[in-house]
C-alpha cells in the first residue's frame, strides 16, 4: 500500500493506524452506524411521530438551567450541579449565566419585596417555552419567614410555577427528582397554565386611589411600573 | 486604592490604656454622661443626642476604643434609643456601650459617621428599620427596604397588614449633577446584579466607570432582607429562635451562628454549659468553618476563572465530605438546629468509634487536598497575577469600617474572638490565629486556606478529647427551665467568631419569654461596606475578584 510508505510529513509508518481502523470497522459491510436505537427502529431508519411530540421529547431531554442563586437553597443547588449529584447526567446540566440562554429557572430561596420585580424581569427575559421549578419552602409559601413584613408569600405570586420541591432546603436528590419530574411533564407536553397574578406589575397611575397611592402620587411617575403587595390578602 | 502603602500605622496606634473600668471612663467623659447603666457585657453611658461625636471620639482617641462593633436602635414606650457598642481591636473584652436616647416626637440623633466609617451603614439600617434619624449623616436613606416603603417595621406602631408599593424603575444614573467629573471625562454607569453570577446571591453593585477603571462603587443591599430580627423577636428563647440562626450565614456556618445566639442568651439567662457539650460545639463549629471556607474558595475561583471548572468541583467535593460528617452529627445537611441553650441536642452518633474514624479519615486526607489546591490556585502564576496587589485594604481603613474575620486578618489586623474573648473550649486547645500582611485578594484567600488547616487541628484535638471522655461525665445539656424569662431590662451584646468575622447578638429582655429587641450584627455587612475602599481605582475584573474574596453571604448581609 502506498500509504504504508513514509512521506515527508509523516515520520514513520502509518500502518498501525490503518490496522486499528480496519479492526474497528470489522469485516464486510460498514456497520459503524448501527446502534441500539437503530435496531429498535427495525428495518427502516425512519420514525413516524407527531412533530409536537418529537419537539416535546427534545425539549425535555435538553434543558438549560438559569444560574440563579437567591438564598440558602442555592448552596444545595450548587451541590446538585457539582460532583456526586451531577444534574448533567439527566440532560439538564450546565447552568447558563444569561436568562436569554435558559429554559428553566430554579427559584432557590426567599423572595422579598425588593427582589420580586427583578425576578419577574429575569423571568420575562427568558425565551419561550420556559419553565420554573420552585426549590424549597420559601419560594413555595414564604417558608419559615412567611410572617415577615418584607417576604413575598411564594414565587407563585409573581411568576407561574411548574414544580414545587419542598424542603428547607431540599436535599440535592430531591431537586434532581423535581427536575426529572419537570422533564417528564415537558416531554408529555404539559406545563403550568399562565394565569394573571394578583400582584402582576401595574402602572402606578392605574392603581386604585387609596391612602397609600395618594401619599406617594407626588413622588412616583404615573408611567412607572410598580408591584403592589397586599400583605393582608396574601395566603 | 490599589497601591500598597507602607503601613507603619500599627506601631503608633493609640496606646491602649488597658483595664479601664467604668468609673475611669465616666471620669473621662465628664459632663457628657447623663446616666449610667450596666449591661451584662459592659458598662453603658447615657449621653445627650447632640454629643455623640464628642463622646465617641473621646473614647476612640483617649481610651483606645477603636472598634465600633455594632449600632442597635430600638423603640421604647417613651423614647427611641441608639446604642453604640464599642470594643478595642487589641482586646475585645474591653467593651463599652454608649446609649443615646431621643424623644418619640423628634427622634433625631447626631451621626457617628465622621468618627467611625462603620456607623454609615449601621445608622442607615437603624433609620430604615426603627426610624431614628441621624443628623449630619452623609447618605441618610433606606438601606434594606425599598425606597418607597412606608413606615419603619421594627417600630412599635407599625402595621404589617398595610399594603406596600415597590417601583420597578430603571436605576437612575447617579452621574447626573455633582458626581460627574470634568466635561471631557467619559464616565459610564454599570449595574452589577442583583441577578449576576458573580455577586454570590442577590447583591446589586452600582458601579461608575471612568474608562476601564472604577470611579465609584456602591453596594445596594436588601434583596434578601427576610426579617430575621422580627422572626427572632417573635420566638421564645428556649426553642423557637434557634432554627433561624442557621439561615443567616448559610455557607453553612449553621453551628457558629447558633452559637452566637446561644452565647448571648446563655449570658442573659445565666446558664452554665457543660464542658463536654462545649467540646462538641467547638468541633461542630470548626467543621462549619471548613465548609464555609471551601465554599469561599470554590466560588472565588469560579469568579476568577469564570466557569464551573476543576477547582469549583474539588471544593464542592470536599464540602460534601464535611457536610456528610455534619449530617451524621446533627441529622441535617445545612440547617442543623443542633445547639440548645445550655448544650447540644444530642451526643455524638453511635457507634462513636466509627464516627471518630470518619472524622479522622477526613482530617488525614485534608493535607493532601490542600496541597492540591495550592498547586492549582496559590502557586498558579495566572491566578497570582489576577489577585496579588488587587483589592488592597489598609489595616487602619479596615478598623475604621469595623471589618473583622479573614478579611481583617489578611490586612494584618490580629483579631480573632476565639482567642481574644475566648468561649467554648478554644482557650484549652492548641491552635494559631492566621494573619497575612498582604491586604489584597491573594492574602484573603491564603488566610482562608491556612485557617482550614487550623480548624483541622482544632477538630483533631476535639476528637481526641471526646474519645477519652469518661462515659459517666458525658453531659450534653445543662438543666435549663422549660420557659426562660430573663429579668426585664437586662441587656447583653455577645460576639463569636463566625466564618466571615465577628458575629454579634444584642438582646434586651423585656420580662417575657420572647426578646424585647434582638439585633444581629453581621460581619459580612461591615466587610461589604468596605468594598468601595478596595475597589475604587481598580478594573472591573478586579472588582469581581474583590467581591469574591470578601466572601459575602447575602443572607447574613441583609438578614
Amino acid at each position: 500500500m502506498s500509504s504504508d510508505q513514509p512521506r515527508d510529513s509523516i515520520k514513520g509508518t502509518s500502518d498501525p493506524l490503518t490496522a486499528t481502523r480496519e479492526d474497528r470497522m470489522g469485516e464486510g459491510v460498514d456497520s459503524r452506524f448501527n446502534s441500539k436505537l437503530r435496531e429498535a427502529f427495525g428495518s427502516t431508519p425512519f420514525i413516524l411521530t407527531k412533530f409536537d411530540k418529537f419537539m416535546n421529547w427534545v425539549r425535555g431531554s435538553s434543558m438549560f438551567m438559569l444560574q440563579f442563586g437567591i438564598a440558602c437553597c442555592s448552596i444545595e443547588m450548587m451541590h446538585t450541579y457539582a460532583v456526586k449529584h451531577d444534574l448533567d447526567r439527566f440532560g439538564s446540566g450546565v447552568p447558563r449565566a444569561s436568562p436569554r440562554q435558559a429554559d428553566v429557572m430554579i427559584v432557590p430561596g426567599t423572595i422579598v419585596s425588593k427582589f420580586a420585580p427583578r425576578m419577574k424581569r429575569v423571568y420575562d427575559q427568558m425565551p419561550e417555552p420556559k419553565f420554573v421549578v420552585n426549590m424549597g419552602n420559601c419560594s413555595t409559601s414564604g417558608g419559615p419567614f412567611q410572617e415577615g413584613y418584607n417576604v413575598v408569600k411564594g414565587a407563585e405570586e409573581v411568576i407561574p410555577v411548574d414544580i414545587h420541591v419542598p424542603g428547607c432546603p431540599p436535599r440535592p436528590e430531591a431537586l434532581v427528582y423535581g427536575v426529572a419530574k419537570l422533564q417528564e411533564r415537558v416531554a408529555n407536553g404539559e406545563s403550568s397554565p399562565v394565569t394573571v397574578k394578583p400582584y402582576e406589575l401595574e402602572q402606578f397611575g392605574d392603581l386604585e386611589r387609596d391612602e397609600m397611592v395618594e401619599k406617594m402620587a407626588e413622588d412616583i411617575d404615573e408611567e412607572t411600573l410598580v408591584m403592589r403587595y397586599n400583605w393582608a390578602d396574601s395566603p | 486604592m490599589s497601591t500598597q502603602k507602607e503601613s507603619d500605622a500599627g506601631a503608633d496606634a493609640p496606646a491602649t490604656t488597658g483595664g479601664l473600668d467604668g468609673d475611669d471612663i465616666e471620669a473621662l467623659l465628664g459632663e457628657h454622661v447623663l446616666d449610667r447603666e450596666e449591661h451584662n457585657n459592659a458598662p453603658a453611658f447615657v449621653v445627650r443626642a447632640d454629643a455623640v461625636q464628642d463622646v465617641l471620639s473621646t473614647l476612640k482617641e483617649e481610651a483606645g476604643f477603636d472598634h465600633l462593633s455594632c449600632v442597635t436602635a430600638e423603640e421604647h414606650e417613651d423614647r427611641f434609643e441608639s446604642i453604640y457598642h464599642l470594643k478595642q481591636y487589641d482586646d475585645p473584652t474591653e467593651e463599652v456601650s454608649v446609649v443615646v436616647p431621643t424623644s418619640r416626637e423628634e427622634p433625631v440623633s447626631q451621626t457617628a459617621e465622621p468618627v467611625f466609617r462603620a456607623a454609615d451603614w449601621h445608622e442607615r439600617e437603624a433609620y430604615d428599620l426603627v426610624g431614628v434619624n441621624y443628623e449630619g449623616h452623609p447618605n441618610h436613606e433606606r438601606i434594606l427596604l425599598p425606597d418607597t416603603w412606608q413606615g419603619h417595621p421594627l417600630g412599635l406602631d407599625y402595621n404589617q397588614d398595610k399594603p406596600q408599593i415597590v417601583t420597578f424603575e430603571e436605576n437612575k444614573n447617579p452621574l447626573e449633577g455633582h458626581q460627574r467629573g470634568a466635561e471631557d471625562s467619559d464616565t459610564m454607569y454599570l449595574n452589577v446584579g442583583p441577578h449576576h453570577p458573580a455577586t454570590h446571591g442577590v447583591l446589586h453593585v452600582e458601579t461608575v466607570l471612568d474608562g476601564e477603571q472604577i470611579a465609584d462603587v456602591s453596594p445596594d443591599i436588601g434583596y434578601l432582607h427576610r426579617c430575621e430580627e422580627q422572626m427572632a423577636q417573635k420566638g421564645t428563647y428556649r426553642y423557637q429562635i434557634m432554627p433561624y440562626p442557621d439561615r443567616w450565614d448559610y455557607g453553612p456556618g449553621g453551628i457558629i451562628n447558633e452559637w452566637a445566639y446561644a452565647r448571648a442568651a446563655e449570658d442573659l439567662a445565666d446558664i452554665e454549659v457543660p464542658e463536654y457539650a462545649q467540646v462538641i460545639r467547638t468541633m461542630g463549629s470548626e467543621m462549619c468553618r471548613i465548609a464555609c471556607h471551601m465554599l469561599a474558595l470554590g466560588t472565588f475561583c469560579l469568579d476568577i476563572y469564570g466557569d464551573f471548572t476543576a477547582i469549583f468541583m474539588y471544593a464542592m467535593r470536599d464540602r460534601e465530605e464535611v457536610q456528610n460528617l455534619l449530617e451524621d452529627l446533627t441529622g441535617q445537611r445545612m440547617m442543623f438546629n443542633y445547639l440548645r441553650l445550655g448544650g447540644v441536642v444530642w451526643d455524638i452518633p453511635e457507634p462513636r468509634e466509627e464516627y471518630f474514624e470518619k472524622v479522622r479519615d477526613f482530617l488525614d486526607g485534608l493535607p493532601g487536598k490542600l496541597d492540591e489546591y495550592n498547586d492549582l490556585i496559590t502557586d498558579n502564576e495566572v491566578f497570582q497575577s489576577r489577585t496579588v496587589d488587587t483589592g488592597y485594604l489598609d489595616p487602619e481603613v479596615a478598623k475604621d469600617y469595623g471589618v473583622t474575620g479573614p478579611v481583617a486578618r489578611a490586612s494584618g489586623v490580629d483579631y480573632d474572638i476565639r482567642r481574644d474573648d475566648p468561649y467554648g473550649y478554644y482557650d484549652e486547645l492548641d491552635w494559631d490565629v492566621v494573619t497575612e500582611d498582604g491586604g489584597d485578594n491573594y492574602a484573603r484567600l491564603l488566610v482562608r486556606m491556612r485557617e482550614v488547616e487550623q480548624s483541622a487541628r482544632i477538630i483533631e484535638q476535639c476528637v481526641d478529647l471526646l474519645e477519652d471522655w469518661p462515659e459517666e461525665d458525658r453531659e450534653i445539656q445543662a438543666n435549663v427551665p422549660r420557659t426562660l424569662k430573663p429579668d426585664a431590662g437586662t441587656e447583653t451584646y455577645k460576639t463569636v467568631e463566625g466564618a466571615k468575622g465577628e458575629l454579634g447578638i444584642y438582646i434586651r429582655a423585656d420580662g417575657t419569654e420572647k426578646p424585647g429587641r434582638f439585633k444581629i450584627k453581621s460581619p459580612a455587612f461591615c466587610n461589604l461596606a468596605a468594598l468601595q475602599e478596595m475597589a475604587t481605582g481598580e478594573y472591573i475584573p478586579d472588582l469581581i475578584a474583590t467581591l469574591g474574596s470578601l466572601d459575602v453571604i447575602l443572607g447574613e448581609v441583609d438578614r
